[in-house]
């Protein structure tokens, strides 16, 4: 056994000497230190006035905040204490930041896991007094329309980037095209949705809604994206390869087929699962092209299309009625549903996330 | 980055091979179409809304309530449009810089990368979602700010209420556009941040500047046009945002700059999403009139956006 004595607390100026040579500056544990008063003032605060815990971290926030600064202030200088200001603000800022996104997704399964079932994703809601209603034709719409979007906007985007970076390299045709994909980025969706419809009414007439009119929007949302992430990926692939390819005699387009696309392949699938991901849960467009219905409908050229963004909003903005037999008070039939399909539809644009981060990660574009 | 395509393809010099030829000629010539489509898809929108938006903007008066011609009509939703995204900058903006910092100057690696990934996972997620969760969740829960503001700030125009029982205001729809526009800023200005030449950041600690200072002394001189063309692309996004928009607010198009009354104005894209359902044809060339007012604002911001990152870039490079 150690004797006590032989364990006593290193002697104080240690800490001193490491920290300044020069000036006195607080110690290494002043934020912990604040921080802990900090959340016992708020909780003081808290018991006294009966505030819940979102006011208690509000305040120990802002005990923070002033209290930190201010005790650098009497003790170093107004320097140290405006960086130590700033220091909180940016770590306040991020924190505060994803508070949304933690409230969001814990909603999100809390409220629409309860509305998960066999018969949700299998049946659709032609009929309102059957007892199972469910999903199953806005999740085919949306899988049919995007899937459409995607047969569209893939070749094109690739090839427009193959073009730009093997072909139009410099060229004025090139610059601009660059430049249009960067206005193109920023299109409103809906934007894009009216043009798909101005597009079709002017060919089909004015009543038309149908599938397709949607995949056209997307793809319009879709193909940027696309031409960004490609142009990036094939920018990587070493020189080396496409010499090496030149020399052994090989045209140019077998080598961009035979070698620049498969060394960037995995890059490429990334790419288009992001922007697979991002235009599913689009809304605005479809509400205008697709329309709305609640029966199956497996033709993308003919007949309205329910989607799960359009599902979502008219179960939100047409609810029903709450039915004789629930509880006083409780949410009619709509909102539960609404709920449950944006679970499936978060779900999903999540697993696209997951799977482009894998082939990412699987088929790096090797860069040595 | 080493530019490719600088080598000569073997068969430019003519050779007998003219298959190989007719090949790469073709390849070419796809992969050109392909770069035109994307022209004219752009064109065809400028075309596509103007002749089906263009007898929007003499249509009987009756389509122009609660106005009677097009002019102030869509002025009135411009109105709504320029100021919900103008809110929505001033929240995400303050915000969106401090991320960006944590995650290029302040954070360790090791925490800077989960956040990132976080953060672009905010983007991700889908906009009838954010509007789903800031009309039913986040506006009861700033129900009690709104009187709280009404109580102690009715002076300021912004907060004289009389403050909305179900707090779906034209703040809680700001508030869900800036979280919606947070990630795009961030991302954009994260990463010029961390283009900051390093010995710029190393000689200014060196000075012995707080790091605060290097921030204020080096980091920002040199991002200040991309921080400014980040926040004109969220400004984009903002005006272009539909669904958050239209399921927060029930809204008409009006002029108002009370943000926390039940009384709000519209914006273009959230009044096209709720009257569409229901629209006559005559009230449709309208709502398409008033789209393609939409995709010339957005244009001109990111046209303009893009012209400061452009001009910024040609002056870093030479």
């Amino acid at each position: 056994m150690i004797t006590s004595t032989n364990l006593a607390p290193p002697p104080a100026p240690e800490i001193r000497q490491s920290l300044s040579l020069t000036q006195v500056s607080l110690p290494r544990w002043a934020p912990a230190l604040v921080g802990v008063l900090s959340l016992a003032a708020g909780g003081l605060l808290a018991v006294l006035f009966g505030w819940g815990p979102v006011a208690t971290v509000v305040v120990a926030g802002f005990v923070y905040l002033v209290a930190l600064p201010t005790w650098s202030f009497v003790v170093e200088n107004r320097r140290r204490a405006v960086d130590r200001l700033m220091t909180t603000l940016v770590w306040g800022a991020t924190a505060v930041a994803i508070v949304p996104l933690v409230w969001l997704v814990y909603l999100v399964i809390s409220k629409g896991v309860g509305g998960i079932s066999g018969a949700f994703l299998t049946h659709d809601s032609h009929d309102p007094l059957a007892v199972d209603v469910g999903i199953a034709h806005a999740l085919v719409g949306t899988l049919l329309v995007t899937l459409v979007a995607a047969i569209i906007s893939v070749p094109i985007g690739i090839l427009a980037a193959v073009f730009l970076v093997e072909y139009g390299k410099g060229s004025r045709i090139a610059r601009i095209i660059t430049f249009l994909v960067d206005v193109m980025t920023g299109i409103p969706s809906i934007v894009a949705g009216l043009f798909a419809l101005s597009l079709f009414v002017l060919i089909l007439g004015p009543a038309i809604r149908f599938g397709f009119g949607g995949s056209v929007a997307l793809s319009l949302l879709m193909i940027p994206i696309v031409v960004r992430s490609t142009e990036e990926m094939l920018r990587l692939v070493p020189d080396d390869l496409r010499e090496a390819s030149y020399a052994l005699g090989v045209p140019k387009w077998r080598t961009i087929v035979k070698v620049v696309l498969p060394t960037a392949l995995g890059g490429i699938i990334t790419g288009v699962t992001l922007s697979v991901a991002r235009v599913i849960g689009e809304t605005a467009p479809l509400l205008v092209v697709c329309g709305a219905t609640n029966t199956i409908n497996h033709n993308v050229f003919s007949g309205r299309m329910m989607t799960l963004p359009v599902y979502i909003f008219y179960q939100f903005t047409q609810p029903g009625v709450v039915p004789r037999s629930a509880p006083p008070g409780s949410d009619p039939p709509g909102i539960g549903h609404a709920w449950a399909a944006a679970f499936v539809l978060i779900a999903l644009v999540l697993l696209l996330n997951l799977v482009a981060r894998l082939v990412g990660r699987i088929f790096a574009v090797p860069t040595k | 980055m080493g530019g490719p395509g600088l080598p000569i393809p073997p068969d430019a010099e003519g050779g007998p091979n003219t298959s190989t030829k007719r090949g790469d000629r073709i390849f070419a010539g796809v992969s050109r179409g392909a770069g035109l489509v994307i022209m004219l898809a752009l064109a065809g929108v400028f075309v596509f809304l103007a002749v089906e938006g263009f007898p929007g903007i003499s249509q009987p008066a009756t389509n122009y309530a609660p106005e009677t011609t097009f002019w102030p009509y869509v002025g009135k939703l411009l109105f709504g449009t320029i100021f919900a995204a103008v809110i929505a900058l001033v929240i995400a903006v303050p915000f969106a810089l401090g991320i960006a910092l944590f995650i290029a100057i302040y954070a360790p690696r090791r925490i800077a990368v989960p956040v990132a990934y976080v953060i672009d996972l905010l983007a991700a997620v889908p906009s009838v979602v954010f509007g789903l969760w800031g009309a039913f969740t986040l506006a009861k829960h700033l129900t009690p700010m709104y009187q709280w503001l009404y109580d102690h700030f009715s002076w300021i125009p912004l907060f004289k209420g009389p403050p909305s029982a179900t707090g779906r205001t034209l703040l809680t729809a700001g508030l869900v556009l800036a979280i919606m526009i947070l990630p795009i800023i961030t991302a954009i200005s994260r990463e010029i941040f961390a283009q900051t030449p390093r010995l710029h950041r190393e000689a200014a600690m060196a000075l012995g500047a707080t790091r605060w200072e290097m921030v204020r002394l080096t980091v920002f001189p040199y991002a200040r046009s991309g921080i400014v063309s980040a926040v004109m692309l969220g400004l984009g996004r903002a005006l272009g945002e539909t669904m958050a928009v239209a399921i927060v607010l029930s809204a008409s198009p009006l002029t108002t700059i009370n943000i926390i009354s039940s009384n709000n104005p519209a914006t273009i894209a959230s009044n096209i999403a709720n009257k569409f359902a229901e629209a006559t044809p005559a009230q449709l060339h309208v709502l398409i009139a008033t789209g393609l007012a939409l995709f010339a604002l957005t244009f001109v911001v990111n046209f303009a956006a893009r012209a400061i990152v452009g001009r910024a870039e040609k002056r870093l490079a030479g």
